[in-house]
């Protein structure tokens, strides 16, 4: 058994050096299939990220009228808090809000000392609020809209909702993640179909010129898992330096590449590829390794059957 | 030890026959020749014995065991039996010589010792100890026979079969390659051998089947070739 196992090895060793040509082909187009694989990664990344960051610009807030109780703006908080929808609720106090102005309004001396003039805090409270998804927003909105219905028309405690107001952008853009999505998703679909088909019609190719080799192995009575052995090491083999090559691609246009895109989606690529290297690389040399096995394995099973 | 009884091949269509009604025994320690045009039946017949090919009606045994009922899994081991000699040699052409003949034992799961000992001794036997690491691409047509015949003795079958194993040859590599299967068959391994070569008949003067059309038409124990 293990003398069988280090003959297939040697075999499988032996046999992808004496095919170099053949090994070395197999191998270059594995590794385009991983860098595509890789690059739509990569993407998805970089699309993740820059649509996280449009998304977390994106929020609600509710300015409370200035003289509203306490009590009643900590039910409204914790209420809308409470919301499936909603991710976090930040509460700006009065005086707060008075401190931001000051500090927003730094060196414009007549807003200032307009300030000055009034005897009390002109500025209300106000909640800030985030939804888990952009369009989750309107039901967010319509919750409040109910809260401000439901109060004392005498004594209003909600002043103004700016959902109104911001209404467009958060469709406009809550319609552009979601295109995005699905069209990111159908490109990266059709790249990995189109790798797995190339990568297989290859491997099936290389092993196609060794037909010949596995009808003279079966007549001298060699057994199926003595003939596919060396044929699966080899495909193992390819995948992984295939997804070795591919990794080691990636980095020299990552440095080019990452400070742009830091620029543009406000993520560093080579920064992400370094810091994410063991997953990458498990990944990249995960589905070389997988392709190549099943593809080898498959391959030779053609010519196993009678 | 190889016996066939009443056996036919008949092709789907049922156009041609390749075998009809062969009816024969090969005795242990026999040097058989077969002889005939092509598209006799020879070639078929010995894929029968190695169970290349299946008869569509008759059976084919290998002392008493049906060659056909043999499930697939045990057909490796069967054939590890059985030395093939072909006319166009078949080796492995990314293999050397003695890689060649090796992997006939390794495949019979022999140890490296064994290896070691029996690959440089059937080398020996037919004269290529010098061209051992040598690959098939840089041996001559009869240097590359003799490998196969190496190759098919290695693991010291019961029966050798040899498909035209001078078809490809000069006469000087026929001469060499037929006396050295004598020495195997003197050797005590029987040996089925199809032939076109009428030297090679006579010169072997041992039992001689003649084939023609399918059908086998003369079996003579010490034959010439008669067509």
């Amino acid at each position: 058994m293990i003398t069988g196992l280090r003959r297939v090895m040697k075999a499988g060793f032996v046999g992808f050096w004496r095919n170099a040509y053949v090994s070395l082909a197999s191998i270059f187009v594995l590794m385009v299939a991983l860098f595509v694989i890789g690059a739509t990664m990569f993407l998805n990344q970089l699309l993740t990220v820059s649509l996280d960051a449009l998304q977390s610009k994106v929020d609600i807030n509710v300015y409370f009228v200035p003289n509203a109780p306490d009590e009643e703006i900590e039910r409204i908080r914790d209420a809308v808090a409470s919301l499936p929808d909603v991710l976090f609720v930040e509460y700006t106090t009065r005086e707060e809000a008075l401190q931001q102005y000051r500090e927003r309004r730094q060196g414009d001396e007549i807003s200032l000392q307009a300030l000055e003039e009034l005897d009390e805090n002109p500025l209300g409270g106000n909640l800030s609020i985030q939804a888990k998804e952009t369009s989750q927003y309107e039901n967010i909105a319509r919750f409040l809209d109910e809260q401000r219905a439901a109060a004392e028309p005498q004594t209003p405690v909600i002043d103004v909702i700016n959902y109104d107001q911001n209404r467009d952008s958060i469709d406009t853009l809550t319609g552009v993640i979601n295109a995005t999505e699905k069209a990111s998703f159908t490109v990266m679909a059709i790249l990995l179909i189109a790798a797995v088909l190339i990568t297989f019609n290859t491997i099936r190719l290389a092993i196609y010129t060794s037909r010949e080799e596995i009808a003279i192995m079966r007549l001298v009575g060699a057994s199926n898992m003595f003939i596919r052995g060396p044929f699966m090491l080899q495909g193992i083999m390819y995948g992984f330096i295939a997804g070795l090559l591919a990794l080691l691609a990636f980095y020299p246009l990552l440095i080019w590449l990452g400070p742009r895109t830091e620029l543009f989606f406000e993520l560093n690529l080579l920064t992400y590829y370094v810091q994410n290297f063991g997953s990458i690389f498990g990944i990249l040399v995960g589905i070389g390794i997988t392709l190549g096995l099943v593809s080898s394995t498959l391959a030779v099973a053609r010519y196993l059957r009678t | 030890m190889i016996y066939f009884d009443n056996v036919s091949k008949l092709y789907p269509d049922g156009r041609a026959a390749a075998l009809q009604e062969v009816t024969f025994q090969v005795a242990p320690k026999e040097f058989v020749s077969i002889v005939g045009h092509s598209g006799a039946g020879k070639t078929t017949l010995l894929k029968m014995i190695i169970a290349e090919d299946k008869p569509s009606v008759g059976q084919v045994f290998y002392e008493s065991l049906d060659i056909h009922r043999i499930p697939r899994g045990k057909l490796p081991s069967f054939r590890r039996k059985i030395g093939t000699v072909f006319q166009d040699f078949k080796l492995l052409p990314h293999k050397t010589a003695f890689e060649n003949v090796a992997f006939a034992m390794e495949a019979n799961g022999r140890t490296d010792e064994e290896i070691a000992e029996n690959v440089p001794q059937a080398l020996s036997l037919v004269d290529l100890d010098d061209k051992a690491w040598n690959f098939p691409h840089e041996l001559s047509g009869g240097e590359k026979q003799r490998v196969a015949i190496a190759r098919a003795i290695v693991n010291q079958p019961d029966i050798i079969i040899a498909d035209e194993p001078t078809g490809n040859l000069d006469p000087i590599a026929t001469y060499e390659v037929v006396q050295i299967l004598r020495k195997i068959n003197d050797l005590g391994t029987t040996v089925i051998m199809t032939t076109h070569n009428k030297g090679v008949i006579d010169e072997i003067e041992r039992r001689v089947i003649t084939m023609d059309d399918g059908r086998i038409v003369r079996d003579d124990a010490t034959g010439k070739y008669v067509l």
